[in-house]
């Protein structure tokens, strides 16, 4: 650019201008803010289940990294001197101790913890959520298989970051649960005692297994996952969002709202309510008083021991599991406890990481697809998700049956019982039922385009007849029957959904805005019924035979045939 | 590039592009840019960036009362955000200054207990209230658009100029033909990977030397003491009472697989009691004892239902019944809890007559073998 000069038309003026140049002569980095700038993103809430996801994570890094500075992960024995005199002279491991000081002795260092604490379950909870989303809708399919496997190894990622988090600080409960993953990991078959002394440097519970869950859960998860999600986020960046069918969304375009301002505006605030709500919840909502639960001893256990939530469905599964130990000839055996607690989540987890390789292979839709589906028009995907999720809960139940049956007074075998029957027969029953509601569903859409929307209107008809007025979404044919097809986006099913009702007028207390200005600026962007409403009559019936012409739209119908 | 150094040799060539330059440049010259309105110039960017902006629209009229309403909740929620963390601070900093102490106290003061939800609630409503405002803000008060962008597809071009390049360049290499560099690579590639990956062999333990998983510290004489070191004898204990019993041996009361419960049987329960084969001699008069640690996961088996003679692990559930040596009865366990084999010594206190049996804890691989 030589010929660009300080006096150049177009240089910049001002101080921001200018300085704005210095940068961009170093950096060149216009085009790319310019092209960012511009990036359009779709407007739906579901697509914010994911973002939700990503800001809790920023707040897990955060607030663990604070915790990192009082926690020490070793399991040295010392006698407990802190300020919570119920358990000062115990003996506890360095682990227990610090993790009680954070709770006690370090100003705010309780919220922190409960804050870590909540964060991480809303965490897990929107993966599942945006998972679960991303599922119904066929957002997985081609193009991006990819980023599907990616997010289903960044959940199983999580579920270990969360089990490694919630085991260090060596408290009763966690020690519990380190006891059962000690016994998973001797349950597999072969090399499960090799395999345990791995882990563990030896039988359980040694000396070693904190510091190791410690840099899992600091360094090594944490970086994997973070690389992980940078490389989710690049790709949606470039394949660029899905959308739901509408007016104007294609295969080939996004419709929304830009990334300046309006979305960034809409993102940051999202991302503020996610903070206030996890630090509102870390103050308020005590989760995980450790100092209730006492230090770690192998002859020790509350009842109602119960592990996260994400961890709760293989608790469960492992007490539906029937006392099947299976004894091989040379008096080998595989326990009971293998399957239920590591061949089911494999079978899970590898069902789920490569769903979109099965469906592919088995619909024969090998297309790209950047439109989403509505979950009734896919009923057996919908279907198998909700027999997916039925089966999940009754684990996830069944997890905590002991507290169920206290709580309600049922008995405890009884609950097993219902479980064990219930994961088998339950996940069916909801197949069918999701399958005849996805049906009946599509059912009402095409019922609602052909003859149109039921306006409540009833009309007698000079021969006695009662009829109801049905509102057309379009033209219609000269049976009547509407001539629009389906094109996979939200058919309005009230009057008021499609325009029939005009805009409020704003303001709580007293009107603040002038209610025939709104009523002009209605007409003038012919938006709801007052648009045309002059030329309008609700008293024919759009019959060729009363006058109506075909294709004639926006009357109101009888019902026909 | 505002100023230009003109001394000799500090140019580097002449300062022209070359011939492949070219872009938007080329295209808009900046006096042509420079007569533009900033607004058409935000679409032209646009669309430069494949977005068509279809519609806007425009927030509420400036002065207008639905705007100065709008501009009210948002300063609002924003002012608030401030004033809530403030008070956040307040509390944070204020607290064992001119507020009372917040730490944990016996006699704790209210203040103590209300300190972290004080601090949840602060910081909670402050960011909230922060994200609150924003949407407000964008909700309300900036225009509203509706763009397109257009999603491009692969390009056949790229594809195969790529592919060429890709191509000439594993060609150029001549590895195709060269044979003994493939496959010294792929040698070179496992070997090294191996290797690096070795130092992880410093993890693994043989398990089966020493036999510690099918081993504890009870042997012939160790006496069963309480978790604070005190020896038991008969009739210390209830009828239908179940303690939790240690070998007497250092930091036995802390060992992973040694804790055993110690149970006096009611008479009822003993003319029931039904022992495993070859261990009818196990208990001690009315007194059984049976490992604590749960055949399925390991949990300590705790809850005793001293009427229906059951144990029940509270991890999963299982139920075993101390008349029939510890048989389960219920839930996932598949093996009886093993039995302590105890007697009486000189002095009249419990002890061991000899190690568990079998291993005790979950099952195993080779547990039989052991």
């Amino acid at each position: 650019m030589a010929a660009r000069t300080a006096t150049a038309p177009g240089a910049p003026t001002t101080k921001l201008g200018k300085a704005a140049l210095e940068i961009d002569d170093r950096l060149i980095v216009a085009g790319p803010v310019r092209r960012t700038l511009n990036k359009v993103f779709p407007d739906h809430w579901s697509f914010l289940l994911g973002e939700i996801a990503l800001y809790t994570f920023v707040i897990l890094l955060l607030s663990g990294t604070y915790l990192t500075f009082f926690f020490q992960a070793s399991m040295v024995e010392v006698t407990y001197d802190g300020s919570y005199d119920p358990l000062r002279g115990l003996d506890m491991s360095i682990a227990y101790a610090s993790t009680l000081d954070i709770s006690f002795d370090v100003r705010g260092g309780l919220f922190m913890r409960q804050l870590h604490h909540w964060a991480a379950l809303l965490f897990v909870a929107s993966m599942v959520v945006h998972l679960l989303r991303i599922f119904f809708t066929g957002a997985f399919r081609r193009p991006r298989e990819t980023n599907w496997l990616i997010g289903v190894v960044l959940l199983i990622l999580s579920f270990l970051e969360g089990f490694a988090g919630y085991s260090m600080p060596d408290d009763l409960l966690s020690g519990t649960g380190l006891r059962i993953m000690s016994a998973i990991i001797l349950a597999i078959p072969v090399i499960g005692t090799w395999t345990h002394w791995a882990v563990f440097g030896g039988d359980f519970v040694g000396e070693l297994i904190v510091g190791r869950l410690y840099i899992a859960h600091v360094l090594l998860i944490p970086a994997i996952m973070l690389a992980l999600i940078a490389a989710h986020l690049l790709i949606l960046v470039k394949q660029k969002h899905t959308q739901f069918p509408g007016p104007g969304r294609t295969e080939h375009n996004v419709v929304g709202n830009r990334l300046f301002p309006t979305f960034a505006g809409k993102a940051t605030g999202l991302l503020f309510v996610v903070f206030g709500v996890c630090a509102a919840l870390g103050g308020l909502v005590q989760i995980n008083p450790v100092w209730l639960w006492g230090p770690y001893n192998p002859a020790q256990v509350s009842a109602a021991s119960q592990p996260d939530w994400y961890i709760m469905w293989l608790d469960g599964s492992s007490r539906l599991f029937p006392a099947w130990d299976l004894n091989l000839p040379g008096d080998y055996t595989i326990p009971a406890l293998f399957w239920p607690t590591a061949v089911l989540p494999g079978i899970v987890f590898t069902l789920l990481l490569f769903y979109p390789m099965i469906e592919r292979k088995l619909t024969g839709d090998t297309a790209s697809h950047h439109l989403l589906q509505r979950p009734r028009d896919v009923p057996v995907r919908t279907s198998l998700g909700l027999m997916a999720i039925t089966f999940y809960m009754v684990l996830f139940i069944s997890g905590g049956n002991d507290v169920v049956a206290d709580k309600f007074d049922i008995s405890l075998n009884a609950m097993t019982w219902a479980g064990r029957i219930g994961m088998i027969v339950l996940p069916p029953i909801a197949y069918v039922i999701t399958y005849r509601i996805c049906l009946g569903l599509q059912q009402h859409d095409r019922e609602v385009l052909e003859h149109g929307i039921e306006t409540g209107v009833i009309r007698r008809l000079p021969h006695g007849e009662f009829i109801e007025v049905h509102q057309p979404l379009g033209p219609v044919d000269e049976h009547g029957h509407g001539q629009l097809a389906y094109g996979g986006a939200p058919v309005p099913k009230r009057m008021n959904q499609a325009g029939g009702a005009r805009r409020a007028i704003r303001g709580f207390f007293s009107p603040v805005e002038e209610p025939t200005v709104v009523e002009l600026e209605q007409q003038r962007e012919g938006r709801g019924l007052s648009a045309g409403e002059r030329g309008r009559e609700l008293t024919t019936s759009g019959r060729p035979s009363e006058g109506g012409r075909p294709s004639d739209g926006g009357r109101p119908q009888d019902p026909r045939d | 590039m505002n100023t230009r150094d003109t001394r000799p040799g500090s140019a580097g060539g002449a300062d022209t592009e070359g011939p492949l330059h070219g872009g938007p440049d080329e295209d808009y010259t900046p006096e042509q840019l420079a007569a533009m309105r900033r607004e058409d110039l935000d679409l032209l960017g646009a669309r430069y960036d494949g977005v068509e902006v279809l519609h806007v629209d425009p927030g509420p009229e400036p002065g207008s009362r639905l705007e100065k309403r709008a501009v009210r909740q948002v300063g609002w929620s924003f002012a608030l955000a401030g004033v809530f963390a403030l008070l956040f601070l307040v509390v944070y900093i204020g607290s064992g200054w001119f507020l009372p102490e917040w730490s944990w106290a016996e006699d704790g003061s209210a203040w103590s207990a209300l300190f972290t939800p004080l601090l949840g609630l602060f910081m909670g409503l402050s960011l909230t209230l922060v994200g609150v405002g924003l949407v407000l803000y964008t909700k309300k008060l900036l225009p509203h658009e509706t763009a397109v962008q257009d999603k491009h597809d692969g390009s056949h071009f790229d594809r195969v100029t790529t592919g060429a390049t890709l191509v000439g360049g594993y060609h150029n290499s001549g590895l195709p033909r060269r044979k003994l560099i493939t496959r010294s690579l792929g040698f070179m590639g496992a070997a090294v990977g191996v290797m690096l990956l070795a130092p992880l062999g410093g993890l693994i333990k043989n398990p089966n030397t020493g036999n510690p998983l099918g081993r504890t510290s009870w042997a012939e004489g160790i006496r069963l003491v309480r978790i604070d070191g005190s020896p038991v004898r008969p009739g210390d204990q209830l009828p239908g009472s179940l303690e939790t019993v240690f070998p007497a041996v250092p930091g036995g009361n802390f060992e992973s697989d040694a804790a055993t419960m110690l149970i006096r049987l009611r008479p009822e329960q003993t003319e029931e009691d039904r022992p495993r084969e070859g261990q009818a001699d196990f208990g001690y008069g009315d007194y059984v004892a049976y490992s604590k640690i749960c055949t399925h996961a390991g949990c300590p088996v705790s809850l005793y239902e001293q009427e229906t003679s059951r144990l029940l692990c509270p991890c999963h559930q299982s139920q075993f019944d101390v008349t029939q040596g510890a048989k389960p009865i219920f839930g996932p366990a598949t093996r009886s809890l093993p039995q302590l084999p105890i007697a009486v010594d000189d002095e009249g206190f419990f002890v061991a007559r000899s190690d568990y049996i079998e291993p005790v804890g979950p099952t195993y691989w080779n547990r039989e073998r052991i």
